[in-house]
């Protein structure tokens, strides 16, 4: 023993055990998100659970098991629940029961004391819904224009509970495309209307331009009245006819309620699916969630807005990085004197890329959009003040303080490929009567490409995960449009974005219903670390190809 | 010659592959200018690029400057006061400084332009015939209530204030005279005395109601409540009032102030010292204590701050201090001096308040105008204003204007820049007394709802949150980073090792965002519910690896050679898998046995504060995201050690652990240095995982289990909230650029060591 420890075998193993504490740390963590995340999807079974009290009270509940706990009884009886003084450890179940306008509670622990087994029947429903989150129940009966037209007991309840649900998601989807696109085009031209004649004062032409334009502007907005009044009353219309049917259901403790079909989402019965249908619900649902708006303060429904505003601003981000930091690295590694001056630039930038990024959100919030955005309002936009148009965080200068938050890795990346290209390459190009520029723009950089390319990748990355800057310049809970829409200039970078990472944060720590938000927060951070490490093992891989590539030009 | 034949003779031989002499010409001038182009464009662009990111240095600097500055005063101009023929009593600049009003003896409001002394309107008080003004008092300054004592015993009330309309466009300012306690006088002295000194203060707000102080010439303390009802469909006023007699009176009384919250009086005397009243019941109000204020110097100007909670007190030296009451351990108030200000050389002789923050003018018997502010005891300017002793001062609501009275009846205007003047070194890194604390504190506290919020801006909490985040996340990072970087690079098997490297790099990549919600919602709840646990493996998983471990050497040989060398991390695996999951599970049994069945419940049993989202949370979630980046480092100070140097220590005897500690480490240890320091650098900038897995309260202590709030949290919470401009937005610039700079030199350092190691390593 003595001379095992002399040997420093036991620190080794110690050593060892820190490498595998660390892998643990990353496997466990990344695995932890995946199961979450891609669980969320899956359609649960509804339990059934009967559950008598010390008291000889019965309650009947019904929901989706979410988790359960093994706790000391002393912490169940601090949480105020009756547990005899012979125990001394329960287990206790996290109950989504949902209901929420009914009960208040969606999610309620449960301890194990006088719980009869689980039951999973046949005739529990889940009915997703557009406010107040998941309902669950037994049906009763369908009703139109409040005549009951199939119970529960029918063979073509479920055919016709579907057919509804089916119609009324077209109905809404109808609405959606009046609201959102007509109506709101038609607002977006009367604003623009109001910021014309609001132009009309500031510049103070001749009184017949002025008259001229005053009645263009009363003539627009009069057929613009003319166009909503029709659409109004289509909207009317579609509202009325959403209201058509009423799905009765009754909940565990056998109170009955009415649900109008308008505020239906999708109707299920879990326990009745095989493995294929459920498989077949949790690919909807994942498309769902990728492709839709958020619902419900964004618990609920999908990311798609988020995802949209990530990627388009990292991809202005990358259109001002690329160029500047590519240059500039081919500055500093080709053309400056390399001198004292040049090595203190080179740290310096090489530093910057370790500086906290929420001083870039400072910077970007104090300098770009007070400053620069607050002339920029001045000159250009100077009707719509006060309200500010670039004056405010918004798309631009979110990507811009992203982009300059990311040039040192772009600087340093690019360098690097340079300074690995073997000098025998340059000194070749040059002997053969090259000029510099020449050597350089079609010898050097086209090697360096890939080195570029690592650089570009990385600060992609890096800007899609990073949030505290963005918090400060332009990055919103709940953006009402998205940048980029068919209205002139179709790509609006004045406008206020989600971001995925600001999308975790928010939901996660500043939603109403933590419980009710967890899922959705592990699923959206399953999609923002998949698109990272992703982007970050295709820089990797690219970069020892390159590694490759340069040794056997350089042997 | 030679060349025209040549190329004539080149033609002659018909067609060349080169061009023209003119098109070769031409094509190497485009060459060239191709080059210069490129040369300058690049050379244009990378300094853009530099410029660009000194900017950040640069405009940060800019933002944060206003806060060094002092105040600065402008004359603008002076004219002699409207109402030269009776003496002045008060004297107000309103908040758009246009209007300024005098109050006279003769009982004359007079309201003129600030600019010049016009005299834009007049109003005559309708005092009773016989009487005439003995005294004069004014409410806290915003109120606008002043009150003139008479000498038939009787108070007049008035409050003044203006309207703002804009016909035409143009602002139009009308003011206006108030009487909220009715047109009459309202008697305070049945016996009809002249009252000789007064105070008044009325409560707006709530259901407080008013208070009068006043002094009788035979020496009789009276204090008055009084309340005002207005009849609705007559909008006649009643008044009803309630006086009392308070004994203890001082010998020679010179001025009288009530606060606000109707609590106590206070009554200088012209032997320099204050007499405190508590007057909070009432019926019993009584004298408590008699300071001396003066030192020995008669107090010859005393006000409130707004607020009405601290005196300023000038004296006839010109020291100025400022006094509030203190509670004691007891719950008895003592007035206390909290600080002194920078001193006039000349007896003060007026003091004017600031509306809105807790400064104030002071004008003494030299001409010397001082503006000092209380909570960072800053005196931003003491200058001669004029030959003459200024009598008076007033300052507008908006701090941009104000105006000073000499002796010879000359109101001298000016502007006044002072933004910053709650900021300074000692505001923002030493104790500070604040108004209503027993003691000096560090305390940031940046915002409340009310006006007279006396805005806390020290640093200290923020940093010592700050390196305590950092030190935590450092703790938990630093034993885990290394020594996986030492055995991966030494002693890994270099499969494994092709696996590892990446992931570790991989998890730098990960967004802080996500260790962040983590951290606050899986890890934090986790650990409140399974602290035996957490502590269970910290402390004995290093026992059990090398229980594992001193196990394996005594394994059959068969099996230990089954698996190479470099593998022990691998076979150690499953080992803290388990030990993992035993804790787990063990972890409420042993809060049974040990802890009375809660280990969370008995830390708050013996006194330690427990929050769930604490240091603890805080220090394995950011030591989560620096432990890429010290052990990147690390394993490369390692790994590029020069394998002579290592195979000559084993080749003389050494075992392997010996030439890691005596030959490696000291080598690699400078990489290992900067290492560390990057990895702090990281974790005193990190933000959203100390956003997200701490309460974010501002408190000063190292307790593990409590949580914190770091400058860049405090960044992000607040910036976005902060009028642009303010001294608040100005501090949380200072703290990113503190930020900035100190990254930016623990990097630099940590990269010119990194920079002397590699030559070090080229010349081995």
């Amino acid at each position: 023993m003595k001379t095992w420890f002399k040997s420093g075998a036991p620190w080794i193993w110690l050593n060892g055990g820190a490498v595998a504490i660390c892998m643990i740390m990353v496997v466990g963590l990344i695995g932890l998100i995946a199961v979450r995340g891609f669980g969320h999807f899956w359609p649960a079974d509804v339990a059934e659970i009967e559950i008598n009290d010390h008291t000889g009270k019965q309650t009947v509940v019904l929901g989706e098991v979410v988790r359960s706990q093994t706790i000391p009884s002393a912490v169940a009886r601090d949480a105020g629940n009756y547990v005899p003084d012979d125990i001394e450890l329960v287990t206790r179940y996290l109950i989504k029961q949902g209901n929420r306008d009914q009960t208040g509670r969606d999610f309620v622990w449960y301890l194990e004391l006088g719980m009869e087994d689980f039951r999973y029947p046949d005739t529990a429903y889940v009915v997703e819904r557009r406010e107040w989150g998941n309902f669950y129940g037994y049906p009763l009966a369908l009703q139109r224009e409040g005549e009951v037209i199939a119970t529960a007991a029918d063979a073509n309840f479920w055919p016709m509970i579907q057919e509804s649900v089916d119609r009324s998601l077209k109905l809404h989807r109808d609405i959606q495309r009046i609201e959102k696109g007509e109506i709101g085009r038609i607002s977006t031209r009367l604003n623009e209307l109001r910021l014309d004649l609001r132009r009309l004062d500031l510049r103070d032409p001749p009184a017949d331009v002025r008259a001229a334009e005053e009645a263009r502007v009363a003539e627009a907005r009069a057929q613009l009245e003319i166009d909503y009044q029709v659409l109004r009353k289509d909207l009317d219309v579609l509202y009325q006819s959403t209201k058509r049917d009423t799905l009765q259901m009754r909940m565990s403790d056998n109170k009955e309620v009415a649900i109008s079909l308008a505020d239906i989402v999708r109707v299920t019965a879990p326990n009745t699916m095989s493995v294929p249908t459920k498989m077949g619900q949790y690919v909807e649902r994942l498309w769902e969630f990728l492709s839709e708006q958020p619902r419900e303060a964004n618990t609920e429904g999908g990311i798609f807005p988020a995802i949209f505003g990530t990627v388009t601003m990292v991809f202005v981000m990358s259109i001002m990085v690329t160029p500047f930091g590519i240059l500039a690295a081919i500055y500093l590694r080709e053309y400056a004197k390399q001198g004292l001056m040049t090595r203190i630039i080179r740290i310096s930038v090489y530093n910057l890329a370790g500086v906290p990024s929420i001083v870039y959100g400072v910077f970007g919030l104090g300098f770009f959009v007070y400053f620069l955005g607050g002339n920029l309002d001045r000159l250009f936009y100077e009707a719509a003040l006060p309200t500010p148009t670039f004056g405010t965080p918004g798309l631009f200068w979110a990507s811009l303080t992203l982009a300059l938050l990311t040039l040192p890795i772009v600087i340093v990346s690019t360098e690097e490929g340079l300074a690995r290209i073997p000098s025998t390459i340059r000194q070749g190009s040059l002997a053969l009567g090259a000029t510099k520029a020449e050597t350089l723009w079609k010898v050097i950089v086209p090697l360096a490409t890939p080195a570029m390319m690592t650089g570009l990748i990385l600060a992609i990355a890096r800007a899609a995960g990073e949030v505290a800057p963005l918090m400060l310049v332009g990055v919103v809970k709940l953006a009402p449009t998205l940048p980029v829409d068919a209205t002139f200039p179709f790509i609006h970078l004045e406008r206020k974005i989600m971001h995925l990472g600001f999308h975790i944060y928010d939901v996660g720590f500043q939603s109403p219903n933590v419980e009710a938000a967890r899922p959705l927060v592990y699923a959206t951070a399953l999609i923002l670390v998949i698109l990272i490490v992703v982007l970050n093992l295709t820089a990797i891989s690219i970069r020892n190809r390159l590694r490759e590539r340069y040794r056997s030009a350089s042997d | 010659m030679n060349e025209t034949t040549l190329s004539a003779d080149v033609n002659s031989r018909g067609k060349s592959l080169l061009p023209s002499v003119e098109a070769r010409e031409k094509m190497r001038k485009k060459r060239d200018f191709k080059d210069k182009l490129s040369r300058w464009g690049i050379t244009y662009a990378g300094y853009g690029v530099v410029f660009a990111l000194a900017m950040i240095f640069v405009y940060l600097f800019y933002e944060v400057m206003p806060i060094l500055k002092g105040a600065s005063v402008t004359p603008q101009s002076s004219y002699s006061l409207p109402v030269t023929s009776a003496q002045t009593q008060h004297l107000i600049l309103e908040r758009y400084e246009e209007l300024g009003i005098q109050y006279t003896d003769d009982g004359v409001i007079t309201f003129f332009e600030a600019d010049d002394g016009e005299i834009r309107e007049q109003v005559e008080l309708s005092l009773p015939d016989d009487a005439s003004i003995t005294s004069f008092a004014h409410s806290e300054y915003i109120g606008g209530v002043t009150a003139r004592g008479l000498s038939n015993g009787q108070v007049h009330i008035t409050k003044h204030s203006f309207q703002t309309s804009f016909p035409n466009d143009q602002r139009l300012i009308t003011p206006v005279i108030d009487y909220p306690f009715g047109e009459a006088a309202i008697t305070i002295d049945e016996q009809g005395q002249p009252l000789e000194l007064l105070a008044i203060e009325t409560v707006t707000r709530g259901s407080g109601g008013s208070m009068i102080a006043a002094l009788t010439a035979d020496k009789r303390l009276l204090l008055t409540q009084i309340s005002s009802k207005s009849n609705l469909l007559t909008g006649e006023v009643t008044v009803e009032n309630n006086t009392i007699e308070l004994s203890d009176v001082p010998a020679s009384p010179v001025k009288m102030l009530l606060d606000k919250a109707l609590r106590s009086l206070f009554i200088t005397d012209s032997e320099g010292f204050i007499h405190y009243y508590s007057i909070n019941d009432f019926k019993n109000s009584r004298l408590v204590a008699t300071v001396n204020a003066g030192e020995g110097s008669p107090i010859t100007a005393i006000d409130f701050l707004v607020g009405s909670v601290s005196l300023i007190a000038g004296n006839e030296r010109g020291e100025l201090s400022q006094w509030f009451l203190v509670r004691d351990e007891n719950n008895n108030y003592d007035l206390t001096k909290i600080r002194e200000f920078k001193s006039h050389k000349n007896a003060i002789t007026a003091l004017a308040p600031e509306y809105t923050r807790k400064g104030f003018l002071a004008v003494d018997a030299g001409g010397y105008l001082g503006i000092h502010y209380g909570t960072s005891a800053r005196t931003l300017y003491l200058e001669q204003e004029t030959e003459n002793p200024l009598v008076s001062a007033a300052i507008s609501q908006v701090n941009g204007r104000l105006l000073l009275l000499d002796d010879q009846q000359q109101v001298q205007v000016a502007g006044l820049w002072n933004q910053h003047p709650q900021l300074s070194f000692s505001a923002m890194w030493n104790k500070v007394w604040y108004e209503g604390r027993a003691d000096p504190e560090y305390i940031w506290q940046s915002s409340s709802a009310s006006d007279e919020f006396e805005s806390k801006f020290s640093l200290v909490p923020l940093s010592i949150g700050t390196l305590k985040a950092a030190l935590y996340a450092m703790l938990f990072a630093m034993p885990l980073a290394i020594a996986g970087a030492i055995y991966t690079a030494y002693f890994m098997s270099p499969k494994i090792r092709g696996v590892v490297k990446p992931s570790i790099e991989i998890m730098e990549a990960l967004p802080t965002v996500i260790l962040g919600f983590l951290a606050g919602l899986w890890l934090a709840p986790f650990a409140e519910d399974h602290l035996p646990a957490i502590f269970s493996f910290v402390i004995l998983m290093p026992v059990m690896m090398l229980l594992f471990a001193f196990i394996w050497t005594k394994l059959p040989a068969g099996i230990r050679h089954a698996v190479p060398d470099g593998w022990e991390a691998a076979l150690l695996v499953p080992v803290i898998l388990l030990f993992g999951y035993i804790c787990i599970t063990a972890s409420p049994y042993i809060e049974i046995w040990f802890f009375n069945g809660s280990m969370r419940q008995w830390f708050t049993d013996v006194g330690i504060t427990y929050d769930q989202r604490n240091a603890m949370i805080v220090g394995i979630a950011m030591g989560f995201a620096v432990i890429p980046t010290i052990f990147s480092i690390a394993e490369d100070a390692v790994f590029t050690v020069p394998k002579h140097l290592t195979q000559g220590s084993l080749a003389l005897g050494a075992t392997r652990w010996q030439t890691v500690v005596g030959v490696v480490l000291p080598t690699a240890s400078p990489g290992i240095f900067s290492a560390i320091m990057m990895g702090f650098g990281r974790a005193v900038g990190e933000t959203m995982i100390v956003l997200m897995a701490t309460g974010n309260s501002p408190v000063v202590n190292f307790n593990i289990f409590e949580g914190m709030r770091t400058l860049s949290a405090n960044i992000a919470v607040e910036l976005p909230e902060t009028a642009v401009g303010s001294s608040h937005f100005r501090i949380l610039f200072l703290a990113a650029l503190v930020l900035l700079a100190l990254t930016f030199i623990v990097n630099t350092f940590a990269e010119i060591i990194r920079q002397r190691l590699r030559a070090r390593y080229s010349n081995l």
